[in-house]
């Protein structure tokens, strides 16, 4: 019975149409795909109707109105003439800003705690576990406001400001360092500085190829420095540029002149890097114990110091694993700078979701170009990181 | 044969010489961890100068200075300690919100009843959710799948049934007067609640084989997983509204729920992912070998073992969730971090310049001990999965 | 099955938190059994929660007199805090039936925001507070200042226009938050503090030592604060239109809380078309014939309420000023009931 079923069923399958996986798997999707084409239509039915009703003016060009109103911190020149989408700039660019500069902050911090966690030192190892286990615990916004109006409120007021050698100040209101002032032709001592650190560089490849091809070390310590002080001096000499500093100076109710880092920038850059370190180093403590007993005995054997074992044996083979999750945590970082909103940092969420959004009224506008910018932001991250990871693999046999 | 007596071989081991005094007890500890050498010293006694110093702050802030009973902020004003007797003033706040406090059924005559405030709601909730909760998380209290179901479907419904009330006599609360501790954990609870099932599907139709609903599946996940949370809330607020047909409006917790959802099925989704990719292939063509449709073979076979392996990664994606949900104060809702913010601010009476402090103190400490048991759970839940699956 | 329980349970979920709003919001509102008010987070005076979240100030006032006028009972309201961003969504959405939250009405919120503003319950200006140690006199002594201002308001705007006129530096620090940018500006990061006036007094009450700030005496801009509705319900609009003009028309008439029901006697034609014994002015608008009687009854007249929430007497201490009667040498002037 049994052999008589599977013999003719091989010569013509009897499966029914609707059994076969294709079909069944395009059905499937021609109904997920017509559902979605169902949803998105009745979204933008009601969206139309809702603006319809409202009487809502639509569309992006109010990019191209005048904003009106003022920011407290630009890294480009802005202000209440200036247009939207140059507000829109001016968000993004803070952004960036908070981001770099917490990014390499918060890397060297996760990474010395991270080390410090796994440090032979019993009272070390136990500080930075109680550092990691604390700020990782407590949300980020409630930090923020704890580092802005906690420590803002014990700073000096502006007459009373601890003041650094006369040039740099530190308030309630900010911090206040000196600003360069190059002259015009001020662009040449900076050519001749990177081009003196591009020659170190190349000199420092040359030794260690030199070192590997014939064993003997090259001296480049000396000659480094003496590159570096000798070009841009000379170049400074004989181009007769000048670098003034423009010192902050009390005038009225402030400081004014130099340069200001208000203190909604320093919390900001404070609390991200703290909260952040927290997980790098927790990252890094697993990229280190990734790396087996074995390497650290064998570097031990070699004869390594503690210091050399970790920077030459350790941590670039516990790179491989600490990446991916340390990417991770710089786009945490850079989407978290959008907490500034609560304590009043001109980045992008609060310029333009706060006050253009507000100003304008063009909600789906907005918030469809914030979005797309941190998508940008988001995947470009993770392009570069994947493809940085590649490389490091490489390595690997 | 006459034997010689020869003892050159002890019959018997000697005992064991002590160790050197110096490599053992406390001071051989302390040489091995904290003198081992002169670079290691100097850190030791830095760090613990560090100690001494901020613990000397901490203790006088926290004890010495700090005024534990007072009737209202004069007290705090004197000392430059912490303020903690303005939490105890208005801890009812920042656990109930503004839930209505006169006893709604103090007119029936039922005494014992109207002892009661409408508190009574959000602490049988509590009591509940806890006798819920706690067997779920203990590997060894069988029953889990029965216990998960309670957790993960009529239990929401009661906690939507008793606070918002309006049925069975309950007094109606609409949502704009819920708040603190209790809003903190409702967002939490939906979120995992709802965020968790969005995600084993949307996990499921990453891997897929059919490229229409991969494609979706990966769209969505990355969007949502490429912008702030904060975003997604004022989308949720301003943008959500316009997507309703006309006449209808979303109340405004709801909508955040949706947000915060949303936002964390994306990162359940690749929590989840991960649990499916670390199944080895044999596992797939075992469920096909036996027979099993797509459903029944994730069901039966992939999925629960899957999920078993990702706990971890859950529970850290709710620690994320849950020290989250302290955002939805710029969409106008009082969590736990919006009352201790609003009474430490608002309230004329216990107007002190230590009561602030005291008060983000006081909402840092809740937030952490949630958040550092979670951690030491999924830590827990971790080791013994790596036992188990080691060979 | 389990299916099935979930499906239950998102439809529960949306039952009671998704309702309808009809186009026609009276008869909604009558429907639902209370006004939904959109309110401040909190500006004593204005609309401000006690411990109880019961509400109070000028705002849940008026708020109270629409529910007395629709359904004689002012409890009738459901006060729902805004933040300034969400307001105007709130409102257009249908989430709120009236938004009376410290707005002010301007030509482009009117017309292009899909919502109409009603009438002005206060007629607010922008000012300035600063600290009086700082020995200020004079807004234009501000070139440098920090100043601390709420997002999205016209306040941000009209302090840059301000600065700008009058050829003046300034660090604007912006804030989502009504109460981030007291306490910034208590705790010393801001020179100045910059809001409608009003709210700068009732800010100032709520200090430990009100009398360390001073107000500025420069109003630099005209923020007539109203209610607003959405457009297109001509019916709703009329409503909140003439709850407040009833409330007007009251005090200058001198039918006050107290006397109203003595007034239901009075021979004076205008009261007795007030107060519905004459001729029925509610009934066109879909309310009962005694409307501003209840309102009057519940709530008083527009100077019973200010001199309850923001008059000299109170903490807040405003004086009437332009929101004097049109008789009194302010310019409250409401039309006739007629």
């Amino acid at each position: 019975m049994a052999t008589q079923d599977v013999a003719p069923r091989r010569e013509s399958p009897k499966t029914s149409f609707f059994n076969d996986p294709k079909v069944r798997g395009l059905l499937y999707q021609v109904i997920v795909i017509a559902a979605l084409v169902v949803f998105v239509a009745f979204i933008w039915q009601n969206t139309l109707a809702n603006l319809a009703k409202q009487n809502k003016t639509t569309g992006f060009d109010f990019l191209w109105d005048t904003s009106g109103f003022d920011v407290l911190f630009s890294l480009i020149p802005y202000d209440r003439s200036s247009y939207y989408y140059q507000a829109l700039l001016v968000g993004l660019l803070n952004t960036g800003l908070v981001a770099v500069i917490g990014i390499v902050l918060a890397t060297m911090l996760g990474f010395f705690v991270g080390v410090a966690r796994l440090s032979n030192n019993w009272l070390v190892a136990r500080l930075a576990t109680i550092y990691i286990e604390l700020f990782r615990n407590i949300p980020l916004l409630l930090q923020l406001f704890f580092w802005y109006f906690a420590v803002l409120k014990s700073m000096p007021g502006v007459k009373q400001s601890y003041a650094f050698f006369e040039a740099a100040f530190l308030n309630q209101r900010g911090f206040y360092v000196p600003a360069p002032l190059p002259s015009e032709n001020f662009w040449i001592v900076v050519l001749s500085v990177v081009i003196a650190i591009g020659a170190v560089f190349y000199l420092r490849r040359r030794a260690r190829i030199h070192l590997e091809a014939t064993g003997n070390r090259m001296p480049v310590v000396l000659p480094a420095i003496g590159i570096l002080i000798v070009l841009p001096a000379l170049a400074w000499l004989l181009s007769g540029a000048t670098l003034d500093w423009d010192l902050p100076q009390l005038k009225g109710f402030n400081y004014q002149g130099g340069l200001t880092l208000p203190p909604e920038f320093l919390a900001l850059v404070f609390g991200l890097t703290i909260y952040t370190s927290a997980f790098i180093a927790e990252v890094v403590r697993a990229g280190i114990n990734s790396v087996s007993h074995g390497q650290t005995e064998a570097a031990q054997s070699l004869g390594l110091k503690d210091g050399d074992r970790l920077r030459l044996v350790i941590i670039p083979q516990a790179m491989r694993v600490i990446i991916p999750p340390l990417t991770s945590q710089y786009l945490n970082l850079t989407k978290n700078s959008s907490l500034a909103a609560f304590i009043g940092f001109p980045e992008l969420v609060s310029v333009f979701m706060g006050t253009t959004l507000n100003q304008t009224g063009r909600a789906i506008e907005v918030v469809a170009i914030t979005m797309l910018i941190y998508l940008t932001l988001s995947l470009g991250t993770s392009a570069f990181m994947n493809w940085y990871n590649e490389r490091v693999r490489l390595v690997e046999r | 044969m006459a034997k010689m007596q020869q003892s050159y071989v002890r019959q018997e081991m000697v005992q064991d010489l002590p160790p050197p005094p110096a490599s053992s007890g406390f001071v051989g500890w302390a040489r091995r961890s904290l003198f081992s050498s002169i670079s290691n010293s100097i850190l030791t006694i830095v760090a613990a100068l560090f100690v001494v110093w901020a613990g000397y702050h901490l203790f006088h802030f926290f004890i010495l200075d700090a005024v534990f009973v007072a009737e209202d902020g004069s007290a705090c004003k004197l000392k430059p300690g912490a303020c903690w007797a303005f939490i105890w003033d208005r801890m009812d706040f920042f656990i109930y919100g503004f839930f209505p406090k006169d006893p709604y059924w103090a007119s029936t005559d039922i005494f014992f009843v109207s002892a009661f405030m409408e508190y009574w709601r959000i602490n049988v909730l509590f009591v509940i959710g806890l006798a819920l909760l706690v067997p779920l998380l203990i590997p060894s209290v069988p029953g889990k799948l029965i216990n998960a179901l309670l957790f993960f479907i009529p239990f929401p419904i009661l906690v939507i049934v008793l606070l918002n009330g309006g049925w069975f006599g309950l007094e109606l609360v609409p949502t704009e007067k819920w708040g603190g501790l209790t809003v903190t954990l409702i967002i939490g609870l939906v979120g995992i609640v709802a965020s968790l099932p969005i995600g084993i599907v949307l996990a499921l139709g990453r891997q897929s084989k059919l490229p229409a609903i991969k494609t979706l599946c990966v769209v969505f996940i990355e969007i949502w997983r490429a912008v702030p949370l904060i975003t997604v809330l004022f989308m949720a607020s301003v943008m959500l509204p316009l997507f309703v047909p006309e006449n209808m409006t979303i109340d405004k917790l709801l909508r955040a729920l949706i947000g915060v959802a949303l936002f964390n099925s994306a990162y359940m989704a690749e929590v989840v992912r991960g649990g499916l990719q670390a199944l080895p292939r044999g596992q797939y063509e075992a469920a096909s070998a036996l027979g099993l449709n797509y459903w029944k073979s994730m069901g039966f076979i992939i999925l629960p073992q899957a999920l078993k392996h990702v706990i971890p990664g859950i529970v850290n994606t709710f620690i994320a969730l849950f020290k989250d949900t302290s955002l939805v104060a710029i969409v106008g809702i009082f969590d736990l971090l919006r009352t201790v913010q609003n009474a430490a601010g608002n309230d004329l009476n216990w107007g002190a310049p230590t009561t602030s402090v005291t008060g983000y103190i006081f909402a840092a400490a809740m937030f952490w001990v949630f958040c550092f048991s979670m951690s030491r759970y999924s830590m827990f839940m971790e080791r013994r999965l790596e036992t188990g699956h080691k060979r | 099955m389990s299916k099935r329980i979930v499906t239950i349970a998102v439809g529960a979920a949306l039952a009671f938190t998704v309702q309808a709003a009809q186009a026609d919001t009276l008869e909604d509102v009558k429907e639902k059994g209370y006004v939904q008010c959109g309110v401040t987070e909190g500006v004593p005076g204005f609309s401000n929660p006690d411990e109880n979240n019961e509400w109070s100030g000028i705002e849940a006032d008026y708020c109270m007199a629409l529910a007395a006028a629709i359904f004689d009972d002012t409890s009738a309201v459901r006060y729902r805090p805004l933040t300034s961003t969400e307001r105007f969504t709130a409102l257009s959405s249908g989430e709120v039936d009236v938004l009376a939250r410290t707005t002010t009405w301007t030509m482009s919120r009117d017309t292009q925001l899909g919502i109409n503003f009603t009438g002005t319950y206060y007629y607010d200006g922008q000012g300035f507070m600063v600290r009086a140690a700082d020995g200020i006199t004079s807004a234009l002594e501000l070139s440098g200042a920090a100043v601390c201002i709420e997002s999205g308001t016209t306040t941000e705007l009209n302090a840059a226009d301000y600065f700008e006129t009058n050829g003046m530096d300034y660090n604007p620090v912006v804030f989502v938050q009504q109460d981030e940018v007291v306490k910034a500006y208590q705790d010393g990061r801001c020179d100045v503090y910059t809001t409608d006036s009003s709210a700068i007094a009732a800010e100032r009450s709520k200090f430990a030592d009100p009398s360390e700030h001073i107000i500025l005496p420069e109003i630099i801009s005209k923020e007539p604060l109203g209610p607003s509705v959405r457009q297109g319900d001509d019916t709703w609009l009329n409503i909140n239109r003439w709850t407040l003009f009833a409330m007007i028309n009251a005090e200058e008439l001198g039918v006050t809380s107290e006397n109203v029901d003595e007034m239901l006697g009075s021979d004076n034609p205008s009261i007795k078309r007030l107060l519905g014994v004459e001729g029925d002015f509610g009934t066109p608008m879909g309310l009962d014939k005694d409307w501003a009687y209840r309102i009057i009854k519940a709530v008083g007249n527009y100077g019973e309420s200010y001199d309850r929430h923001i008059g000299p007497d109170t903490a807040i201490g405003l004086e009437r000023g332009l929101n004097a009667l049109w008789t009194k040498g302010g310019i409250l002037y409401a039309p006739p009931i007629r």
